[in-house]
């Protein structure tokens, strides 16, 4: 690395680029997008759970000012228009298929969600689209609605043909030696939790403008997704049947996406559908209420767990069978997110010879439920960390040593889980260890006697997790049920000066890849980062790639961007060889030079950029002219962190109020190639996994209309809710892509929900108190001490 | 409907506006300064925070013919990528923004309550930005850039 970048590249902090726009106001959010004669789309959505539709009239809103078109489902299927598809499938135990009811993007004959798209009306603006929405009437016949989880079974039948309310019924793993692991146990610990569910709330609300060109025949939209091709191929092939190429889809600066921005909404296919129609630009965007009600939620499962245990606190098998409230239609990625998603991650950190696991993926009238933060990883290692501190407390160990016992040993990599997933490296008790002398884990006990004479109940609580993550590879996804490839790409496209542009395939809503990705290149190039710029989010730029979800962005995208650099590096040699008379064999490229090996003859990067654009001396018998690489990558394997992290709290009696005062964290995410972009993503998973243990939930009344529809009733952490967070990594690289690394987005919302509820029950303990629901609000835990009290008292 | 005269970022505006607009949308759709976000209905988020007369304020809770004879401030007049307020330059410091969309209101909160409380404890930090969500950084690296700031910009 040459003299004064070194602190530039892979390994460095280097301070991100893309921040100044952000810090001064100039980012470019798709709501901050406006076009010349644009229209605004306003939807009615319904205002009851389940319900057929008798009529809707919409003869006086048509009359209203300013009103320009207004449309209903008859106009969609007129039209012939497709709704979001499912993109993942799985077998049900049977053999046969999951259920696949339609999703028209307004709803045709029935309505089954308070939210559902209904009306969508466009106006000169969009106070004229509000007001004319006043004036339609809708006439509902109201269907028993169906929002218990737990009874959805019995409910009233959401879907035509579809038995139960059950889109799936899925099985994994060996039931039957699992059934007899658990007969044999000298201890078997059953436990039921249940995984609130979750609103993503990415402070952006969603939004979609899209115009239409009747030249050149191409609709452009700019909507907030974090995968502009999927939604690419999603709207143009599947939804309004045109080619592909005729579509371009913009994702911009998008303010922060946790899985609700993956998938295709009815909103932004029909302004895209429309404004052909209307010959003029339309606009759509969500107020938070809209989104409350119609962003995709997270979680909602039932888990019936158990463990069986032999007489020496080895697991010796589990089953774990689950509900899972998949809402009202099938989102994108409903069906694996309970499923491969989470039933693969069973296994945790741990050796269990044998798993079974059966999930049912109900119907509710209830909003779509898909995948959120971790997808999958957290709702398996909430049960699994939460039943791991049940045994320790049953058989009286101490939870960080049943851990440990149970751990995975290092020497035991590549390790086959019970449950299909090959964990191809791992050193479980080196994080465990680091983040038990963080948080100074032996003089605990000291400081809950000292808490205790201020009157405070203090706890301490853990989880292990391990997260599958860069989602891939393609042969696997499609044996799974997956209908797309999840491989990532990559261009490299050099200029004639040696500055570079790469074109990813992955989407960037505030994990700094312009920064991450940048210092990959001038690294392996040894270019200052100044000279690297990242293009993503616009399909008429980048090469077809899968966007950004699940820490795939640098374990593949990068993984891709970091071969197609490779190739250009290949090329450089031949060009080098031929400038400098040596042979191909020879030759070494080293810190921006290329140099015969030996020799000090040597060609700097720049002058071979030159040469291939230039090529006036140039190898043309076998090489084109240009310096520009494509690589697609698909790997070979998913990535495998993990973990240990340690939550402390102190309870105060008399509010029920759970102050998290200690936080410690030591994770194993491979190498790091921005530890303080990585330290980030740390922080912020951890802060929304405190928000679903203490502060969130979705909370749907009996009669399916959602109360946590605002801020005023959806409680989201803030920044007096959360200490600061000490944050360490161990470093076992991932052995199967180029840069060794892991992935780091989704770590803290998975790992940090069982070690604070942990906490809280440890903290609660001495009163007898052994289970509590997420979130523990004050009003639930100060119950929880006051029934405690009582019956101690009887 | 209204003429309000104000001052914007320094600069003079002479607007005619509906009663019935807010500031945020304002200064959003009339005058085209898209740093001031909207990320709630009630609020509560606090993306839309601007100063106005020094004091930071929701836009989205203030009509604009509120505003009239006022001297309002947005993220557009704090600082440029070239010369960034000390605020801005601690949070690309101490990586305070991950989306950035939070980001102009969290910075305006912040440099009013440090110009009122110019040794801040992290406490007290947390407690200022109560009315701001992020839901990127976990607000870690957003008090330790609202702490570094007080003391350059107290000293």
């Amino acid at each position: 690395m040459p003299e004064g970048i070194s602190n530039e590249g892979i390994g460095a902090s280097v301070r991100r680029k893309e921040d100044k726009k952000f810090l001064t106001g100039k980012g470019r959010y798709t709501d901050d997008i406006s076009r010349p004669g644009q229209l605004h789309a306003y939807f009615i959505r319904s205002d009851v759970a389940h319900a057929n539709i008798n009529s809707i009239d919409t003869s006086a809103a048509a009359k209203a000012d300013g009103v320009v078109a207004i449309y209903t489902g008859d106009d969609v299927a007129a039209d012939g228009i497709g709704g979001p598809i499912c993109g993942w499938v799985v077998p049900n135990r049977d053999g046969t298929s999951t259920h696949e009811p339609p999703h028209p993007i307004l709803a045709q004959g029935k309505v089954r969600y308070v939210g559902d798209h209904v009306v969508a009306i466009v106006a000169e603006t969009l106070e004229q689209a509000k007001s004319a929405a006043e004036l339609v009437k809708i006439s509902y016949e109201e269907l028993a609605p169906v929002v218990d989880l737990a009874a959805a079974s019995s409910g009233a039948q959401i879907h035509d043909g579809m038995a139960e309310n059950r889109y799936f019924d899925w099985e994994l793993g060996d039931e039957a030696g699992t059934e007899a692991a658990l007969n044999a146990a000298a201890r078997v610990i059953k436990l039921t939790v249940r995984n609130n569910r979750l609103i993503p709330n990415a402070m952006e609300p969603r939004a979609a403008v899209a115009e239409y060109d009747d030249i050149s025949e191409t609709y452009t939209l700019y909507t907030t997704s974090q995968n502009p091709h999927l939604t690419r191929l999603v709207i143009g092939a599947f939804m309004l049947n045109i080619p592909e190429s005729k579509l371009h889809v913009v994702a911009p600066d998008v303010g922060g996406g946790f899985g609700s921005k993956i998938y295709v909404y009815p909103e932004e296919a029909v302004c895209t559908w429309v404004c052909k129609k209307l010959g003029r630009p339309v606009k759509w965007t969500a107020d938070r209420t809209q989104s409350f009600l119609s962003d995709a939620h997270g979680r909602d499962h039932i888990n019936n767990v158990q463990l069986a245990l032999d007489e020496n606190n080895r697991i010796t098998g589990l089953r774990v069978d689950t509900l899972a409230n998949l809402g009202g239609y099938l989102s994108a990625f409903a069906v694996v997110t309970p499923t491969y998603l989470h039933g693969t991650l069973l296994s945790g950190c741990y050796d269990i010879p044998v798993i079974y696991t059966n999930v049912k993926g109900m119907a509710t009238t209830t909003a779509p439920v898909d995948a959120y933060r971790g997808a999958g990883r957290p709702e398996a290692t909430y049960l699994l960390e939460r039943t791991m501190d049940a045994a320790a407390h049953e058989i009286g160990m101490d939870p960080a040593e049943f851990r440990r016992l149970n751990f995975i040993p290092k020497d035991a990599f590549p390790y086959q889980t019970a449950v299909a997933l090959q964990y191809d490296t791992g050193d479980y008790e080196a994080p465990l260890d680091r983040a038990l002398e963080m948080i100074d884990y032996k003089n605990f006990e000291a400081r809950r006697v000292e808490a205790a004479k201020r009157g405070k109940y203090r706890g301490i609580g853990l989880s292990s997790y391990i997260e599958a993550c860069g989602i891939a590879p393609s042969a696997v996804v499609g044996a799974l049920g997956g209908r797309v490839g999840l491989y990532e790409s990559a261009v490299v496209r050099v200029d004639p000066t040696g500055t570079v542009n790469v074109f990813t395939g992955t989407h960037s809503h505030g994990q700094g890849h312009v920064t991450t990705f940048a210092q990959i290149v001038a690294d392996k190039l040894g270019i200052p980062i100044g000279n690297v710029e990242i293009i993503h989010g616009d399909t008429d730029r980048i090469p077809f790639g899968m966007g950004s979800y699940g820490s795939r962005s640098l374990a593949v995208g990068g993984a891709a961007i970091s071969k197609a650099v490779d190739k250009v590096i290949e090329k450089g040699k031949i060009i080098a060889a031929h400038l400098l008379e040596a042979s191909e064999a020879d030759m070494e490229f080293r810190d921006g030079k290329f140099t015969v090996a030996g020799t000090d003859n040597e060609k700097s990067f720049g002058e071979i950029a030159l040469a291939a654009y230039v090529p006036h001396n140039y190898p043309m018998d076998r090489l084109e002219p240009g310096l520009e690489e494509t690589a697609f990558y698909d790997p070979l394997n998913f990535t495998y962190p993990a973990g240990t992290h340690v939550a402390e709290v102190e309870i105060d009696p008399a509010t029920g109020v759970v102050e998290v005062v200690d936080w410690a964290c030591c994770d194993d995410f491979g190498n790091l190639v921005n530890p303080m972009i990585v330290e980030g993503q740390v922080h912020g998973g951890i802060a929304q996994g405190i928000g679903q243990a203490l502060l969130e939930n979705a909370h749907y009344d009996e009669h399916g209309q959602l109360l946590t529809a605002s801020y005023m009733d959806y409680c989201m952490p803030r920044a007096d809710n959360l200490p600061s967070f000490k944050v360490d990594y161990t470093v076992t690289p991932c052995t199967h892509n180029d840069l060794g690394v892991k992935g780091c987005g989704e770590a803290g919302a998975i790992a940090s929900p069982p070690a604070l509820i942990n906490a809280v029950i440890n903290a609660l303990s001495p009163l007898g108190v052994t289970d509590m629901s997420m979130p523990a609000t004050p009003e639930k835990v100060w119950r929880a001490i006051n029934d405690a009290q009582a019956s101690a008292a009887e | 409907m209204p003429q309000i005269n104000l001052k914007v970022n320094g600069k003079e505006e002479q607007r005619t506006v509906p009663d019935n607009t807010l500031l945020v949308d304002f200064l959003r759709e009339t005058l085209g300064l898209t740093g001031t976000h909207v990320g709630c209905d009630t609020s509560q988020c606090g993306a839309c925070v601007v100063h106005v007369d020094g004091v930071s304020v929701k836009s989205c809770t203030m009509l604009a013919a509120q505003a009239d004879g006022c001297d309002v401030t947005t993220i557009e007049g704090i600082g440029t990528s070239d010369n960034l307020h000390p605020m801005q330059e601690a949070f690309h410091e101490h990586h305070g923004l991950q989306c950035g969309f939070c980001t102009p209101g969290m910075v305006m909160s912040a440099i009013e309550f440090v110009s009122k409380n110019k040794n801040p404890s992290e406490a007290e930090i947390r407690d200022a930005l109560e009315g701001n969500i992020c839901r990127c950084t976990g607000y870690h690296n957003i008090v330790k850039a609202v702490q570094s700031a007080a003391q350059k910009m107290g000293g």
